[in-house]
């Protein structure tokens, strides 16, 4: 099983991520967002991020997540490399997700800049099981 | 399924049952060769807008159409304020993302032999990029004055003078801002940005005006021939992004609340009227006047490294456009007139001289509409006709549109060939990443030309004049 990988798309970023888990398909998502803004191999993790999150269906905890990655790397001004994630059901209408997000702050002379995501679009985002998890997003940047 | 059809050399039609659910045809604005380049992805979202409800007329694409999210980008729809929505699809999440020009009193000749050292002194002044800080340090509190008054908040604080703010579309300060309606979190994304540039396709270009199409307009707009402009494009930065981010969700649940059908999750939308649209639209008004501040700023900073180095030299507005956002208008629908929300993502308005809208500068020609091109290639200013008023509610195209992916860019091109190319031709080009570079090289866009001759064809805007770069500033 590859992690992620990038679609095909005139004027966006497309990706779909995989996983044993959905913890794991986060945790991969999250990877193939924040690389398509930095390389990953510019980044030294010194320093970590803890996040909790809480929505009602799998679908809307992701989007959440994600749209949490952009918000921290701007207002952190910090790079992220590695995504720990774990999920829990939060009574019976619920799901609540704990990460740990590694990375460091910015360092413009080591840091190599990619894609500038504006926001995570909600235009054909899904999860899919088949064989594995499988998570689709379209980035606009 | 029901066949696309061609109405005449400029428009063809998406019938209704193109797609289920489609209320009103579509109406794709291309040229036959640009009609080849239009993805059957953007043609679906075409008719995806044709199902919202109350939508006037057609669901509209502007000539440099490409695919989008929700609405397809150069994507035009007006909505009935009785039974029609609003959607952050139809804006983007880049609200009120536009493009300022600014003519100078310089001629090309005397400004070249410096154009690198001049790249370079705005590069430095203006920060741009990923990962940039701004300049600027506001409160909260300012930020707030920056939401509820945009371009005059800039000039009361300094930035520019007041003759520019009639030079702006709404002034650079639009009515309806409601600053209760933006989060904690786009409050702190927007503070740190305000004055920066951003990165992708937004830019800063120092241009000489190369042909003039029309020179009695050409005349009003202050162009001639071999003169220095400057042209600004960038928008909301990451107050606006968080501001569609936050209204999608909310509005994701509005269409479930008033059971309205939607096809696509992007195109989350609310009933006129109802308090999320109210919400979305306030804080909509917040962002487009943050961008039109934004601009204000960079402006400002432009002149203090052209009086550096040309002093004395005078850099006024020509115009300033908005081309994500939706605003209330009146139009003529079947002979009465009416109050819509006309949603332009990836378009500019281009009203003609009949239109009170048009400031008095330039009363009986119709409004500058700026397009710029792409990074290398020419950029155009035209001005709006009335006849834009019935095939568009006086909407244009608003740039050149990608005809291809970034990673295919990336397997052609390297930055530093791009670069070297650019150089060749005798244009400048400074940025931060040579990824970026090479994702914006000017193949993978539509020709300028091609796009703007559509709308100069079929009279939605006249063209004026024709603007190349001799300096590109890129994030």
């Amino acid at each position: 099983m590859i992690p992620f990988e990038y679609l095909e798309h005139t004027a966006d970023i497309k990706f779909r991520a995989y996983g044993k888990t959905p913890a794991e398909m986060l945790s991969n998502a999250a990877a193939a967002l924040f690389k398509s803004m930095v390389e990953p191999a510019t980044i030294v993790v010194n320093e970590t991020w803890k996040v909790e999150l809480k929505a009602f269906d799998l679908e809307d905890l992701a989007y959440q997540w994600l749209c949490e990655i952009v918000f921290l790397f701007e207002t952190e001004s910090a790079v992220f490399a590695t995504f720990s994630v774990n999920l829990e059901q939060d009574g019976t209408e619920s799901m609540r997700l704990l990460a740990e997000i590694g990375g460091e702050r910015i360092d413009l002379q080591r840091h190599s800049f990619e894609n500038e995501v504006k926001a995570i679009t909600r235009h054909k985002f899904g999860i899919k099981k088949n064989e594995v998890w499988c998570i689709q997003v379209i980035l606009d940047v | 399924m029901a066949e696309i059809s061609k109405i005449n050399d400029n428009t063809y039609e998406v019938p209704i049952g193109y797609r289920p659910g489609m209320r009103v045809p579509g109406r794709i604005f291309v040229s036959a060769a640009l009609r080849d380049m239009v993805e059957s992805g953007t043609i679906d979202q075409v008719a995806n807008v044709a199902n919202l409800p109350g939508i006037v007329n057609y669901s509209m694409a502007m000539p440099d159409a490409h695919l989008g999210y929700g609405f397809p980008i150069g994507g035009v729809a007006a909505f009935r304020e009785e039974d029609g929505i609003i959607s952050p699809g139809g804006v983007g999440f880049d609200i009120n993302c536009g493009v300022r020009l600014l003519r100078t009193d310089l001629q090309a000749t005397s400004v070249q032999p410096r154009i690198n050292t001049l790249i370079d002194a705005l590069f430095e002044a203006i920060p741009s990029g990923l990962g940039a800080t701004g300049r600027l340090h506001v409160s909260d509190q300012q930020l707030t004055d920056v939401f509820i008054n945009g371009s005059k908040w800039a000039v009361e604080e300094g930035y520019g003078v007041e003759a520019d703010l009639s030079h702006c579309e709404e002034s650079g300060h639009m009515p309806g801002a409601d600053p209760a309606q933006v989060s904690v979190r786009a409050h702190k994304r927007g503070r740190p940005q305000l004055g920066t540039l951003g990165s992708g396709n937004h830019f800063l270009e120092i241009q000489r005006v190369e042909e003039i199409y029309d020179e009695p307009v050409a005349k009003k707009f202050g162009l001639f021939k071999g003169q220095i402009t400057v042209m600004i494009h960038c928008g909301s930065r990451g107050a606006g992004h968080q501001i569609c981010t936050d209204h999608l969700e909310v509005l994701s649940r509005a269409v479930k609340k008033y059971n309205i059908d939607i096809p696509d999750k992007q195109l989350a939308c609310a009933p006129l009227g109802s308090p999320e649209a109210d919400n979305y639209f306030g804080a909509m008004v917040c962002a487009a006047n943050y961008a039109w501040a934004n601009r204000h700023i960079i402006a400002h900073w432009t002149r203090e490294v052209f009086e550096r180095y040309f002093p004395g030299s005078k850099l006024d507005l020509v115009y300033d456009v908005a081309h994500n956002v939706a605003k209330i208008e009146e139009h003529e629908v079947e002979g009465k007139r009416e109050r819509l929300y006309v949603h332009r993502k990836g378009a500019t308005r281009a009203f003609g001289p009949s239109r009170s809208d048009v400031l008095q500068a330039y009363a009986g020609v119709g409004q500058p509409v700026l397009i710029p091109g792409s990074m290398g290639t020419s950029s155009y200013v035209l001005c709006g006709n009335d006849r834009a008023l019935d095939l568009t509610f006086g909407s244009a195209c608003h740039g050149a549109g990608r005809v291809m992916s970034r990673s295919q860019a990336l397997k052609l091109f390297t930055g530093q060939n791009v670069k070297a190319a650019l150089n060749r031709d005798g244009i400048v080009v400074k940025a931060t990443s040579p990824s970026m570079l090479a994702e914006e090289a000017p193949q993978v866009y539509k020709p300028s030309g091609d796009v703007v001759d559509v709308v100069h064809n079929l009279g939605i805007a006249t063209k004026v004049a024709r603007l190349v770069p001799l300096g590109v500033s890129k994030g």
